[in-house]
């Protein structure tokens, strides 16, 4: 899968759900959301990308979809 | 199967619920109050005579030929014109009425050729049928006087003549120009005997304002107006009501035969979606379906770069299923997958969702409403609980604001823009959000209020300044909110919308609307009335579509408009089937009714009928299989009726993906872009050709009849049964309505939908089930789907489109009134007459700035790619914006446009791409490749290898 697609993708998943007063509302919308929606194959490459460093990837998406919240 | 001719009642219908009792030629008559007296006798049976008047148009009463008598009344008042009333006794036939009448006939007839039985009309004049009726046998004047029998026919538009010899001036055509279709590019010119219809100011129909919607031709009585085929053909036989293969309107047709050849297409006046009224694509650009370029018989060849071999369906069909195993066999079950398009019938792409799961064991399957309304489904499954508009297309009527965001009616949706004109000449408010002044804003009688011309890219900016003047100024509907939806999220939404940033004032830089228009819209949305919001992919197709939906679905609730007539969100699909499509499981994330395979019981309810275990993960979407397959994991694709290669973004990088593919199977009418990527075409069938049904978008779901047999031997419901049969998957139908009797077994919204009732009511809005067993035409009337609704914050995030020196433009791009998607129907049809190319329309500031003229080649490039086209200077988008349309595949709009997409459903970004355009003296290095590809293409098509015995098989 092409990476910097991924990361744009999730990073604009990111900026959407960022918007959210409650900051766990927030992290698990971004989880639930790339769960829910992407195909196990751009998920496993996202965990692999995070594994390598995850550079460009935000903040809140980092904090997001680490520790396998999207395995 | 349907009457040729249907009853013509003279004047339009009421719906007064005061009823009047009458007594015409000694029949009692109880009609609604305000029913003319030719109505209410047409109700009892009897027919009065008539030239002028037609159940489409109001009364005009010129004619003279409908007078009646009325006891207690003097002279003979015209029936059309005069209401009914309680107590009347009225006769519709006296010697006298006979007498004067046969004197109007005469009249008329002095001055019409006689020459019936050769007349293209003969059969079906009214003027014909008028001579009969009132007994006229000879015409005293002569022709010796002056009279128009010499005057010339215009035959400048393709699909229609105009001879003027055969008008009587009854002015049903100017009427049904204004009318019916608001367009107003018919008038009577002259006076007494030099009055004649006129297009224009005296032009041809062509050189005119006219859209060649086919209104004039249907509502005129005599040969004058006339269809060329019917001319050519002669008149039809018999008819078949059906549903037009164009776009999300889903006008309801008369498809009018002779045997299995269409003479004519006519609206069918009841049908729900268009009440009798079409455009010039539906009405008339039909001829693609017996076009020389139809491929019937299917073929296969190893490489792209081999001759194409004709072979017999069980070859094709044997090799196609074989390749698939293959590559499954070496690359994993999730190495392949399927595509459907919005132009495929429900029946269609449900068997192609199943065959996908059922047989390929995947759920790699998507729609190419990916690449349009995506959006619509998340943002108002999300904020709503049902992925759908809310209304029906009748609902305008009680509309007092209307909102078009997006979203170019005329163009895109003719039929529904000529029934939103319709209430705003009756006075409804009008405001256009677009970055493009496009024709709604001020067009004959019709003029937008507001129109906010923002910058592309900033839909949730302006969306939620609008919000923060509706809370701020304390203009929310604060009673429906409080009772229709979530307590919590409203709060929250409420505290984002009110901060300084989402004021108008602040939001202007990043709009460009001003702030004191941006208040007025806001103001008039939200106190003028019954508000409805009507969008397009204006909306849709942008990095924050799916915000945007639920930016809109935020306003429609704090206003309380949604649940009734009038009102809604109502997205404008821009396909026939979008909506059907996107119900029937197409996506990779959901099965049939917008259901996610994560959901156990829905999954096992499927697993059970269909005999297979279904994943529960998602499969990938239509741009996610383009970056697998750059990475070598997906290797196979079917894909039927989309043309991804010409309509999907960044063409180039669709290419790539295509090339770097083992197996793709197309299924379609033409040897389409992406068919010149394929390694086995299946010939598909036209909307003519097959059963079946579409959805449109107001979630009618309408009957697609089969007029004529499928020109390759099998309908295109046949050919994926024939697939699935192959990779040993058993599908056993015998005929589309088994599968839509599945399909309503398994969907809760479709659960009482069959082609029993689908024939007895016409067409069914979905839910259709127990609680509503004929249909829902409004949704969400007493609570939301979702049972609160559910306010979401929509942050403005500007897209990563950004101009700089290098690309200081931005391009948007849409569609235009005579083509349609990309092109491979309406191109094959004389609506070329039109639009014979895709431009790009540049603001004379930016042109001047460029050296550019009117005409001029120009090219423009991205960041992803470089295209030519010729410009033309307009005024309609605003300075720093460029415009295109997409419908020709040499034009290579989509050379240009980018990977970005909408974060929640990848729905490609087409509305904003940064852009540099300079004049240029040749094509861009992107079209002299695709013109070497495309030749290469076609002599390989050229030089296919034909198998008779594939031919004999048919």
């Amino acid at each position: 899968m092409n990476q910097q697609h991924l990361v744009r993708m999730a990073n604009n998943i990111g900026d959407f759900f960022e918007a959210m007063p409650d900051r766990q509302e927030a992290l698990d919308g971004i989880a639930g959301h790339i769960k829910r929606y992407w195909e196990p194959r751009m998920r496993k490459e996202m965990l692999a990308y995070i594994n390598a460093g995850g550079e460009g990837l935000s903040d809140i998406v980092r904090e997001a979809i680490g520790g396998g919240r999207i395995a | 199967m349907f009457k040729l001719t249907e009853t013509d009642y003279g004047t339009p219908a009421q719906t007064s619920d005061a009823q009047v009792t009458l007594n015409i030629d000694g029949n009692d008559v109880t009609v609604p109050s305000g029913t003319s007296l030719m109505r209410a006798a047409a109700d009892a049976g009897i027919m009065v005579p008539k030239l002028c008047a037609t159940d489409s148009l109001e009364p005009f009463g010129s004619c003279r030929l409908c007078l009646v008598e009325i006891e207690g009344r003097k002279g003979y008042p015209s029936s059309c014109t005069t209401p009914a009333e309680s107590g009347m006794r009225v006769l519709t036939q006296t010697p006298k009425l006979q007498q004067i009448r046969k004197g109007v006939m005469e009249l008329y007839i002095s001055d019409h050729p006689l020459d019936c039985l050769t007349c293209a009309a003969n059969g079906d004049c009214e003027l014909q049928d008028m001579a009969g009726v009132t007994g006229l046998r000879e015409v005293r004047y002569g022709f010796d006087g002056a009279n128009h029998l010499q005057d010339a026919k215009d035959e400048s538009n393709p699909y229609f003549t105009f001879d003027p010899s055969k008008c009587i001036v009854c002015n049903r055509c100017v009427r049904a120009c204004e009318e019916t279709q608001g367009t107003f590019a018919l008038t009577i010119s002259g006076r007494g005997f030099e009055s004649r219809v006129s297009a224009g100011q005296e032009q041809s129909f062509m050189e005119s304002e006219c859209v060649s919607c086919g209104a004039c031709v249907q509502a005129c009585p005599t040969a004058t107006l006339q269809d060329k085929t019917v001319i050519m053909l002669g008149q039809p036989e018999h008819s078949v009501v059906t549903t037009c293969a164009y776009c999300g309107v889903g006008c309801a047709f008369k498809a009018e035969m002779k045997g299995n050849e269409v003479v004519r297409m006519t609206p069918w006046k009841d049908g729900k979606a268009n009440e009798g009224h079409s455009c010039v694509k539906g009405r008339f650009a039909w001829g693609y379906a017996t076009h020389k370029d139809r491929i019937t018989t299917p073929m296969i060849r190893a490489k792209i770069t081999d001759p194409w071999r004709e072979v017999s369906w069980d070859e094709a069909i044997n090799h196609a299923a074989s390749e698939f195993r293959r590559i499954q066999a070496s690359h994993g079950r999730d190495s392949i997958g399927g595509i459907t398009s919005s132009r495929c019938t429900n029946e269609e792409t449900y068997l192609v969702q199943k065959l996908v799961r059922a047989a390929f064991g995947t759920n790699n399957v998507d729609t190419c409403a990916r690449v349009c309304h995506s959006p619509t489904g998340y943002g108002l499954k999300t904020t709503l609980g049902e992925s759908a508009g809310t209304q029906t297309f009748k609902s305008v009527e009680h509309a007092d604001v209307i909102v078009v965001m997006g979203a170019n009616p005329t163009d895109g949706h003719p039929v529904f823009a000529s029934r939103m004109k319709k209430r705003l000449r009756e006075g409804a408010r009008l405001i256009v959000i677009d970055p493009r002044k496009i024709d709604i804003v001020d067009s004959p009688h019709v003029k937008a209020n507001f129109h906010l011309q923002l910058r592309p890219g900033t839909n949730v900016a302006l969306v939620n300044a609008l919000a923060h003047v509706i809370v701020t100024e304390g203009l929310a509907n604060e009673k429906f909110v409080a009772e229709r939806c979530e307590e919590k999220a409203f709060n929250d939404w409420k505290a984002f919308v009110c901060r300084p940033e989402n004021s108008p004032e602040a939001m202007s830089a990043v709009t460009g609307v001003p702030a004191d228009i941006l208040r007025g819209a806001a103001r008039l949305y939200a106190t003028g009335g019954n508000a409805a919001i009507y969008y397009g992919l204006g909306v849709t197709e942008h990095s924050q579509g799916s915000t945007a939906v639920m930016g809109i679905a935020n306003l429609a609730m704090l206003t309380g408009n949604i649940g009734r007539e009038g009102v809604g969100v109502n997205p404008l699909r821009g396909q026939n089937n979008v909506q059907g499509s996107c119900d029937m499981g197409s996506f990779p994330h959901e099965l049939p009714g917008y259901r996610h395979v994560s959901d156990g019981v829905t999954r096992s309810q499927f697993e059970q009928a269909w005999g297979v275990s279904i994943s529960p993960e998602p499969g990938l979407r239509i741009p996610n299989m383009f970056d697998a397959a750059l990475a070598g994991s997906f290797k196979g694709l079917y894909c039927e009726g989309e043309d991804i290669v010409q309509s999907d973004p960044n063409t180039q990088h669709v290419a790539e993906a295509l090339m770097a593919m083992e197996c793709i199977v197309v299924q379609d009418l033409f040897l389409n872009e992406t068919a010149k990527y394929a390694h086995v075409f299946l010939p598909g069938s036209s909307f003519l050709e097959k059963d079946g049904t579409f959805t449109n978008a107001e979630r009618r779901i309408s009957p697609v009849r089969k007029v004529m047999p499928p020109k390759a031997g099998k309908a295109d419901w046949e050919v994926t049964a024939a697939l699935s049969n192959a990779l040993g998957y058993p599908m056993n139908y015998k005929h589309p309505s088994e599968i839509m009797d599945e399909i309503a077994m398994l969907t809760p919204t479709f659960n009482g939908v069959s082609y029993a009732k689908l024939n007895k009511l016409g067409s069914i809005q979905w839910p259709c089930n127990d609680e509503s067993p004929e249909g829902t035409p409004t949704m969400h009337v007493d609570e939301f789907v979702r049972g609160k609704g559910k306010f979401v914050i929509t942050k403005y995030v500007p897209s990563d489109e950004k101009v700089t020196r290098k690309f200081p433009l931005l391009l948007t791009t849409g569609r235009i009134l005579s083509q349609y998607n990309v092109g491979a129907q309406t191109r094959r049809t004389d609506n070329v007459m039109w639009h014979t190319e895709d431009r790009l329309e540049v603001h004379p500031h930016d042109a001047e700035d460029r050296g550019i003229n009117d005409g001029d080649w120009v090219g423009i490039q991205s960041r992803a790619g470089e295209t030519v086209l010729r410009a033309t200077l307009t005024e309609r988008v605003q300075p720093g914006v460029v415009y295109t349309t997409f419908h020709f595949p040499e034009s290579g709009a989509n050379v240009i446009t980018t990977d970005n997409s909408d974060w929640a459903t990848n729905c490609p970004e087409y509305k904003v791409t940064a852009v540099q355009v300079m004049p240029v003296a040749q094509p861009s290095e992107w079209q002299r490749e695709y013109q070497r590809f495309n030749q290469v293409q076609e002599d390989l098509l050229n030089r296919r290898e034909p198998v008779v015995a594939a031919q004999a098989e048919k």
